[in-house]
């Protein structure tokens, strides 16, 4: 099987030099659940930025998520509130029972999925909207999804969500996640990143607010390098900067996304952009 | 002379059917077409109804009403003419339309001599002069109609072309040429008729009598109208669901089989996952109006980023996470970049596959592509690498330099390789 798409093709590259035929299952060689990509990194990122250690801080979550499945696996993942710090306090399957559960138990995060009946992620946010602008307790979004659409993930987040991250993500990054988002930070996944480079794209269009229809240079180089995969504190490291320079980048960029009115934002379901 | 050697608009045809030929046609396309169906060079079809018409005009009767009964399909001779000769361009605004054809010599000599025939006719056959008077405002009314009929023609034909709307305007502009002339020959009879002082309350009559006739049925046929293109869409919409779904479901099904009975190989568990979830991504959220087959070279960077990607992932067992900014269309120089990336991403797989998922950046700014293969492996020495293991000396770092480009491989200071290739574009004019 493996075999075959060993192209012999204009692409073929030459990779055929020193490598088996078939890749042999190697588990050492498995990569995603079992272990983080980075959990040193998670972990101090997070814990050092804030100046606390992971243990003794505690988030109250509720999941939002029509799949009863992928609830229990978070749930299981993330759940052991003494281990993670992270407390599940509620869960609902759909727009309505959201918006009850998240008002009548107040979480710190929601973990949101983008598809959801009765109107999607994005009607939740509308209808939690007061709660997100709080100033005594903000409840505060990150949205969860398998959606690779550049609207959805865009929507979601300028429906008022302060991160996107896929449902592959590790449950050690997803509390990094959702402690990130507890302080007030943006979390952005590689492709996020992707999508709004694209979005803020230069234009010839002349952009309708000068601050916020433009990336800075700064910022720019920040998305670019959560795009390549680093995390916040190896941008730090290749920027000489500190890690709450990178985060507070990263906000801004979150701030102009949810307020630009730049039309290839708000109209953003574009094809890719033909250089 | 070949048989219609053309597609029929159906899959399978139990019985021939006579179509009108649109491509390559004079007027209606019913010599064309009947010539395809008869096997008959179109000439000789033309010469028929030329001699036809002769005969009292029977000729341009059968033409006439060929045209109305038989429909306009892909039927008719195969000219000696590549099938592109109706071809559809993107216009500037990106949006398809049909591009006019020069009209072939064929055309004109049958158009020439039409008119030369008409007019030996009119000069040699006494017609008394009578009738003589009515033969110009009857060719009007005939130059009418058929403008009108193109038109229809062509609106049939667009839809099963698969264009995009034409400019409405010169639908309109067409149609209302059509209906002038209509009108003007129309009158001219009833001026001939003598009946020139009833002219204007004739006129305002039938006026009042259309504009009634448009209240009426106006609102009906606009709602017929509207239903029948909103069916349309609807069709369109649930065949490529179910074109989706047939696809999608089969081999979700065989993935499911294997993953059942490869249960405790875990890695290879992981890799059927991945190749089947990276499947029906590219069906969900595949970018419109690139309906590609899985064979086709991939002319774009992105997709061509992507497919190697894939290839890699399969092929390693090693999750590729890939992010494209911008796009451009494929060049030598991008191809060989391609395959220094591709290169890049097998070592990252092999040897920092371990510290999790490759991540892929490529961008597009400007001229300058930039693509970056990314792993969190053991990182990796250029300079511990023997000489006799030409793997990224020749096909990453020589490759980009040998097409102008540069390549660079650098520890990250958190842990695994980079792989960083730039490349210009070949200027595009």
């Amino acid at each position: 099987m493996s075999d075959a798409s060993e192209a012999v093709g204009p692409r073929g590259g030459s990779e055929g030099a020193a490598e088996p035929s078939a890749a042999e299952p190697n588990t050492a060689a498995t990569a995603g659940a079992a272990e983080p990509a980075q959990p040193a990194d998670a972990a101090d990122s997070a814990g050092a930025a804030v100046g606390g250690d992971q243990e003794s801080r505690r988030a109250r979550v509720v999941l939002v998520d029509d799949h009863r499945m992928f609830r229990t696996g978070v749930q299981a993942e993330i759940g052991r509130t003494a281990i993670t710090g992270v407390e599940v306090v509620g869960e609902a399957a759909d727009v309505d029972q959201a918006v009850t559960v998240i008002t009548t138990t107040r979480p710190e995060v929601v973990l949101l999925d983008v598809h959801l009946p009765g109107g999607g992620g994005v009607e939740v946010l509308r209808r939690c909207a007061p709660l997100m602008s709080d100033a005594e307790r903000p409840v505060r979004f990150l949205a969860l999804s398998v959606s690779d659409a550049a609207e959805d993930v865009i929507g979601v987040i300028r429906g008022g969500a302060r991160g996107y991250v896929t449902k592959t993500i590790t449950g050690t990054d997803l509390v990094d996640s959702i402690f990130r988002v507890q302080d007030g930070d943006a979390v952005f996944s590689p492709r996020l990143a992707g999508f709004v480079l694209d979005a803020f794209a230069s234009t010839d269009a002349p952009p309708v607010d000068e601050d916020l229809d433009r990336l800075t240079q700064r910022e720019r180089e920040v998305l670019r390098l959560i795009a390549r995969g680093y995390a916040y504190k190896e941008i730090a490291k290749q920027l000489f900067i500190s890690v709450k320079t990178v985060e507070s980048h990263v906000s801004a960029v979150l701030r102009k996304l949810q307020l630009s009115n730049r039309h290839e934002l708000t109209r953003w379901a574009t094809a890719r952009r033909l250089v | 002379m070949p048989e219609a050697a053309a597609v029929s608009i159906e899959d399978e045809r139990p019985l021939r059917k006579l179509y009108r030929s649109g491509d390559g046609r004079w007027l209606g396309g019913v010599a064309r077409g009947l010539a395809g169906h008869l096997g008959l060079p179109v000439v000789w079809v033309r010469l028929i109804f030329v001699g036809l018409s002769m005969a009292d005009g029977m000729g341009a009767l059968l033409y006439a009403a060929f045209w109305f009964f038989v429909p306009l399909g892909v039927g008719g001779v195969d000219a000696q003419r590549p099938p592109s000769a109706v071809t559809t361009e993107t216009a500037p605004d990106g949006r398809r339309r049909l591009v006019a054809r020069k009209p072939d010599k064929g055309q004109l000599v049958a158009l020439l001599a039409m008119v030369v025939v008409a007019m030996v006719f009119v000069g040699n056959v006494d017609l008394g002069s009578s009738t003589k008077a009515y033969l110009f405002p009857t060719l009007l009314v005939a130059a009418g109609v058929a403008l009108v009929w193109r038109q229809a023609d062509n609106a049939r034909r667009a839809r099963w072309m698969a264009v995009g709307r034409r400019r409405r305007t010169l639908t309109i502009a067409r149609a209302g040429a059509g209906v002038l002339l209509v009108g003007a020959g129309v009158s001219g009879i009833v001026v001939l008729q003598g009946s020139t002082s009833h002219l204007s309350s004739v006129l305002q009559a039938a006026l009042a009598v259309l504009v009634g006739v448009a209240l009426l049925a106006g609102p009906y046929l606009v709602r017929m109208m509207q239903d029948l293109s909103e069916e349309r869409l609807m069709r369109i919409r649930a065949q490529e669901r179910a074109e989706v779904a047939a696809h999608v479901h089969d081999s979700v099904l065989h993935t499911l089989t294997l993953i059942q009975r490869n249960a405790e190989n875990a890695s290879e568990v992981r890799r059927l996952a991945r190749a089947q979830e990276r499947d029906l991504r590219q069906w969900l959220y595949k970018p419109e109006g690139t309906g590609k087959d899985e064979a086709d070279e991939p002319d774009t960077l992105a997709e061509a980023v992507r497919r190697n990607a894939a290839e890699v992932e399969d092929k390693h067992g090693v999750p590729i996470e890939v992010v494209v900014v911008g796009d451009c269309p494929l060049d030598d120089r991008l191809t060989a970049q391609m395959q220094a990336a591709r290169e890049a991403m097998v070592n990252a797989a092999k040897y920092g596959g371990d510290g999790g998922a490759v991540q892929v950046f490529a961008e597009v700014e400007g001229e300058t592509v930039f693509v970056s293969v990314r792993d969190r492996g053991p990182g990796f020495d250029l300079d511990s690498v023997p000489d006799d293991r030409m793997g990224v000396r020749e096909s990453i770092i020589g490759r980009m330099q040998r097409n102008g480009g540069t390549a660079r491989l650098r520890a990250v200071p958190g842990g695994g390789t980079e792989v960083e290739l730039e490349m210009e574009r070949t200027a595009t004019t």
